[in-house]
């Protein structure tokens, strides 16, 4: 089971260790995990994509709830939130395969942001299995180096405070 | 004033009595400060058992024991005993010295990165950066250590921080921690629930574990026990909980406890596990204790529920508070058959043992020694066949049982003991330990002697580390490895080395008459009890 969690952190150094270390120590999956300021500079929002069972699920919660940095945790599955994943991707290009590279971002809705003569940057900003895809359709071109956000996920607006 | 200065205030204000540590240049500036104080210092004679020491006082005190150690090896070697406060939730407050805050990161003589080396072990840890802070620190470290589920909590304090100046000391009166708010009271709802359950049992049964003497449960959960004729099992933990001859205790759980109670417990209909972990060796199974019966798992700390065994009825909270909301709640239980059934295990299951009568029966020794205790006497255990010997025949009147539960450190005893002595000095302390785990604290001789700390040192001697050997015995059909404790030090020169009376018992003839001289006075002294070296638990 996949799990998403939004865990608001006290900015401080030594944070992104403990609750990274957490997470090994007890043996618990990161999928992925991103962290960045929010609007408060003094609390950090970490994203972490998790998976297991539900024990585990319910564990990495009240583990995460226990550690004295964490402010608020804040679980939800991917169908409740909007997610997002930034890619870069650095490919080699010639000129029988530019049209096919431009064709495949187009529809992607992905953007070239750098060129040289025989490389380009693309950059992709879409959900996860959009960026996982954009990377299988590229497979056939040689790519040179590839950075991702992980992912990026805040729960579905409502009404409601939470 | 100086950071080391307001460091010394702040434990005064938090009425800390003993510090026990060892120095090195990095924690100078503090121990030059105290001696301004009245807080009283012990020097061990190596830094894990500073911690012990501490975690020994804090469990008689209820307070936080505070040990102070140097930069490096100092803060690595505290490490053992951080951690076995940790597994047990004794609150600490362990202050390391640090190299000048300008070096962090360098690798200069001394420099452990140690709040990053205790991370897992510790609840909360600082490195005071602005010495401005030190105030606050320490209000919070003293909070968090001795509130919700209790725990270490270390400070780590560079030289500079130590030796810089203060411009203004207030103690702060309130903590104010966004992030930490632990629960106390238990949830309305959920208590009712329990109730319901508890009129329909017909074998109800409570288990105590460690939490329950942390917060002081212990009178609230017998008076409720007393109310409703519940009985009761504990984990190793929980041994002293109740009286050990109480008509409603029936034993400690767990692999190496009583048959009984493990019987009584797979048992019963209605489980309500107390400030207890669920761990291994209390509960191998813990599909047994959620299958054909209610489990009510109640503890302080959200994360221990569900972690390991998933309860029927969650209840977070402090157990005080929770069992003094259940007695004032009235309600009619039966279960009048249940108790017979549990008296009749007691004795059918009673273990049995064939002792070697050229030997002391460890069994039998531990029996007659605590029941010539102190009514309040502290029974401190150690690790080892010995520890399985305390918790299966010591008998808890109205005293206490203190050894290494969670983590099984051996070498406990001895500065668990001090720790304990020093913090009510009334009280008889008691430290048994094998001939393995006294050697792994048998410096701290030095320290009782030099600073006169009466405690009494059981050794019961097999010349084996026990229950290695026991479990080679089993496992590897009697191919010992590395067991044998051959080279040991004659214990009666040993102790003539540091002017601490001997006795030995080698056999059950003299029991009686030597229990009586060791007990007799106030005073540290040593009794060797030969015990057959293939003797098992």
């Amino acid at each position: 089971m996949k799990k998403i969690y939004s865990v608001l952190v006290e900015n401080r150094s030594g944070v992104l260790c403990k609750v990274a270390g957490l997470f090994s120590r007890r043996c618990f999956n990161i999928d992925s995990l991103t962290v960045g300021e929010t609007d408060d500079s003094a609390v950090s929002c970490m994203t972490i994509v998790s998976s297991g069972n539900e024990r585990t699920i319910e564990q990495i919660e009240k583990q995460l709830n226990k550690k004295l940095d964490v402010i608020k945790v804040k679980t939800f599955d991917e169908e409740k939130s909007i997610s997002r994943e930034l890619m870069l991707i650095k490919v080699k290009y010639n000129k029988n395969n530019r049209r096919d590279i431009l064709e495949t971002c187009d529809m992607m809705k992905a953007q070239i942001v750098d060129m040289s003569k025989t490389q380009m940057m693309i950059q992709v900003c879409d959900i996860p299995e959009k960026t996982k895809l954009f990377i299988q359709m590229l497979a056939s071109i040689s790519i040179v180096e590839v950075a991702r956000t992980g992912t990026l996920a805040l729960q579905k607006c409502s009404d409601s405070d939470n | 004033m100086n950071g080391a200065d307001a460091i010394i205030k702040c434990l005064s204000a938090e009425g800390v009595k003993v510090v026990f540590g060892y120095p090195g240049v990095a924690i100078c500036p503090f121990y030059n400060s105290i001696l301004q104080s009245d807080i009283q210092t012990v020097l061990v004679r190596t830094e894990q058992n500073a911690a012990h020491a501490a975690s020994g006082m804090a469990r008689m005190t209820g307070k936080p024991g505070v040990c102070a150690v140097t930069s490096g090896p100092g803060a690595t070697n505290v490490i053992t005993g951080i951690a076995t406060a940790f597994a047990d939730s004794i609150p600490l407050i362990v202050i390391t010295g640090q190299v000048n805050s300008e070096l962090l990161g360098s690798d200069v003589f001394q420099e452990a990165d140690i709040t990053g080396a205790v991370e897992s072990f510790v609840k909360y840890s600082y490195l005071v950066k602005n010495v401005q802070d030190i105030p606050r620190i320490f209000k919070e470290a003293f909070h968090i250590a001795n509130t919700g589920r209790k725990g270490p909590v270390l400070i780590d304090v560079p030289i500079d921080i130590q030796n810089a100046s203060v411009k203004s000391f207030s103690y702060p009166e309130e903590v104010s921690l966004r992030t930490y708010k632990p629960t106390v009271k238990g949830h309305v709802v959920q208590i009712k629930k329990v109730i319901k359950e508890l009129e329909k049992a017909k074998k109800p049964i409570i288990c105590a574990g460690g939490g329950v003497l942390l917060s002081n449960a212990e009178e609230n959960l017998r008076l409720f026990a007393e109310k409703h004729n519940i009985p009761v099992v504990s984990t190793m933990m929980g041994i002293g909980v109740m009286p050990t001859k109480h008509p409603l205790y029936f034993g400690m759980v767990g692999n190496n406890g009583k048959a009984y109670a493990n019987k009584a417990m797979n048992e019963s209909d209605l489980l309500i596990m107390v400030g207890a972990r669920v761990a291994d060796r209390a509960v191998s199974q813990p599909d047994l204790i959620t299958q054909n019966k209610i489990l009510v798992h109640m503890d302080v700390d959200p994360a221990e529920i569900g972690k390991n065994a998933g309860p029927t009825i969650p209840l977070v909270g402090d157990a005080k508070h929770i069992f003094e909301e259940f007695l004032n709640q009235e309600f009619e239980c039966e279960h009048d058959d249940w108790l017979k059934i549990l008296n009749e295990y007691k004795v059918s299951l009673a273990p049995k043992r064939n002792p070697n009568p050229k030997y002391v029966d460890p069994a039998a020794f531990i029996t007659e020694l605590s029941e010539k205790m102190k009514d309040d006497g502290v029974y401190v255990a150690d690790v080892g066949q010995n520890q399985i010997w305390s918790c299966g025949y010591h008998i808890v009147k109205e005293g206490r049982f203190l050894t290494s539960g969670g983590m099984g450190t051996m070498g406990y005893s001895i500065p668990a003991a001090m720790g304990a002595k020093l913090a009510d000095k009334k009280r008889q302390v008691i430290a048994v330990c094998g001939d393995g785990s006294f050697q792994m604290s048998m410096m701290e001789l030095a320290t009782i002697r030099q600073h006169n700390i009466p405690v009494k040192i059981i050794v019961l001697k097999n010349n084996y580390l026990g229950m290695v050997r026991q479990y080679q015995h089993f496992t590897y059909k009697d191919q010992y490895s590395v067991v044998d404790l051959s080279g040991s030090p004659d214990l009666e020169k040993l102790s003539a080395a540091y002017d601490i009376p001997f006795l030995r018992l080698n056999n059950m003839d003299k029991v009686t008459e030597t229990i009586e001289t060791f007990l007799e006075k106030d005073e540290t002294m040593m009794l060797e009890c030969l015990i057959d070296p293939m003797d098992l638990v």
